[in-house]
């Protein structure tokens, strides 16, 4: 069973619907006990960072999500719920994350083409930098739909990236931690093969 | 790169699709949700769901017929049609839209699409504008096109933008239904004055329509159309797989 971690953030319809969609039980919950229960965690996370991470600090979640990762559960966080697993961000001032992925979250204003639009929307291709257990169905030129305006920075964790004038981070991993800047449940096939991967670790 | 979006719009009243022809291996064309099935399999890069209902009744039946969708569909969906307050909003992103379009909701109360961007995110919000030359004026027109605000369009798009719109969908009413191609001097003006993504809409008839806007404006986001996907007059895959060809970044 899936945990999708309910901390108040976003829209979590589609995410479940993609999950049942590859014939895998998810539940919505901030219930530590069912969180404990289950075998696999999703983070996810719509909107600005600061309120987010706060929400996710006084829901108590974040601490429950540093207990399951430290307990080798995996977890995979997705667009801001993976910005949010790196050590902190520079959106609207300088926030904390949860440290479980080092690096941190800046603009993609910094490093892309001035001349591009923002926030980087639409699907592009993933290019793969590191093998992940993630990318098993992955096939050379596979796109993904991204919507973001920060990017995972300065991190060594990078599985893939996505080209837009320059290279922006799409997913990152170390050990049983899992990350997409991109919306694997609004990717057609291959953003549900991801999640397939991701429940089959 | 990021690709070139080819975007479906799905007329919907009274839970089914307005316009809808024959499809192979589509038992009823009419099923919004067996549409938008086909739509993605076929590699559209997006949907737009158009709700063209007056009534209660029809507006229920809208939202359950999008839950249904949201539950098959794992492609981005944008909601259009009678949005016109911030509950609005609230109602079909509650039922898996990822984007909601407005147009004259935007036109009755401005303030409705910084509302919106604040609680939603710009990225959420798309400002549709149906656009008219009058005296060689781009003019912005209400009520499905049949009514001239007066306002330029122009400058009005701009301000949506400057309030939180993250997308513009500019529909051309002069090539709109005539099949001659994209209104490339319009199209042309809008994306020079707005730094967000444009979508095209009015006027494809082929696919080389969807060519020459790429390729004659590569800061043009998009290309939507309806009947001509309904139709079969110009099939996904064939675009896309000219698209490619032709050196426009594609999802293939």
């Amino acid at each position: 069973m899936v945990a999708i971690i309910d901390y108040g953030v976003g829209n979590l319809f589609s995410l479940q619907s993609s999950f049942a969609a590859i014939g895998e039980k998810a539940v919505v919950t901030a219930d530590p006990e069912v969180i404990a229960k289950a075998d696999r965690l999703i983070l996810p996370g719509v909107g600005a960072f600061e309120d987010a991470a706060k929400k996710l600090r006084e829901s108590g979640m974040a601490e429950v999500v540093k207990r399951e990762v430290k307990n080798g559960k995996p977890i995979m966080g997705i667009c801001l719920g993976m910005q949010m697993l790196l050590d902190k961000s520079y959106e609207y001032g300088e926030h904390e994350g949860l440290g479980l992925i080092h690096g941190s979250v800046r603009p993609i204003a910094d490093v892309i083409d001035p001349s591009l639009k923002i926030p980087h929307i639409g699907w592009n291709r993933l290019i793969v930098k590191k093998q992940s257990p993630l990318f098993k169905y992955l096939k050379d030129g596979d796109c993904v739909y991204f919507v973001h305006s920060y990017y995972a920075a300065e991190c060594d964790d990078v599985t893939a990236v996505a080209e837009y004038s320059a290279e922006l981070t799409a997913s990152v991993e170390r050990e049983n931690v899992y990350g997409c800047q991109f919306h694997p449940e609004k990717s057609g096939d291959v953003g549900l093969k991801i999640l397939k991967a991701f429940c089959e670790i | 790169m990021i690709t070139k979006r080819i975007i479906p719009c799905l007329d919907v009243r009274n839970g089914r699709v307005v316009k809808g022809v024959n499809f192979e291996g589509l038992n009823d064309v009419a099923s919004p949700v067996e549409l938008a099935q086909y739509y993605s399999s076929c590699g559209a890069d997006e949907l737009v769901f158009y709700d063209i209902t007056a009534s209660a009744e029809g507006r229920a039946l809208f939202t359950d017929i999008l839950t249904e969708t949201a539950k098959k569909v794992f492609i981005p969906l944008t909601v259009g049609g009678g949005i016109n307050t911030v509950a609005d909003f609230d109602r079909v992103l509650k039922c898996g839209a990822d984007k909601v379009s407005v147009n004259s909701g935007a036109i009755r109360n401005p303030d409705l699409i910084g509302e919106a961007a604040k609680l939603y995110g710009d990225q959420c919000v798309v400002i549709s504008a149906d656009v008219k030359r009058v005296d060689g004026v781009f003019r912005v027109f209400a009520k499905g096109g049949r009514e001239n605000t007066g306002m330029e369009a122009i400058g009005w798009i701009k301000r949506c933008v400057d309030n939180g719109a993250g997308e513009v969908v500019l529909n051309s009413i002069d090539t709109d239904g005539v099949k001659g191609g994209f209104d490339l001097e319009m199209l042309e003006a809008v994306s020079n004055a707005v730094s967000v993504p444009v979508i095209a809409s009015g006027g494809a008839g082929k696919i080389e329509d969807f060519i020459t806007l790429f390729k004659t404006l590569p800061k043009v986001d998009a290309g939507l159309a309806a009947s001509i996907f309904h139709f079969g007059e110009v099939k996904i895959a064939d675009l896309k797989a000219e698209m490619a060809r032709n050196g426009i970044p594609t999802r293939v």
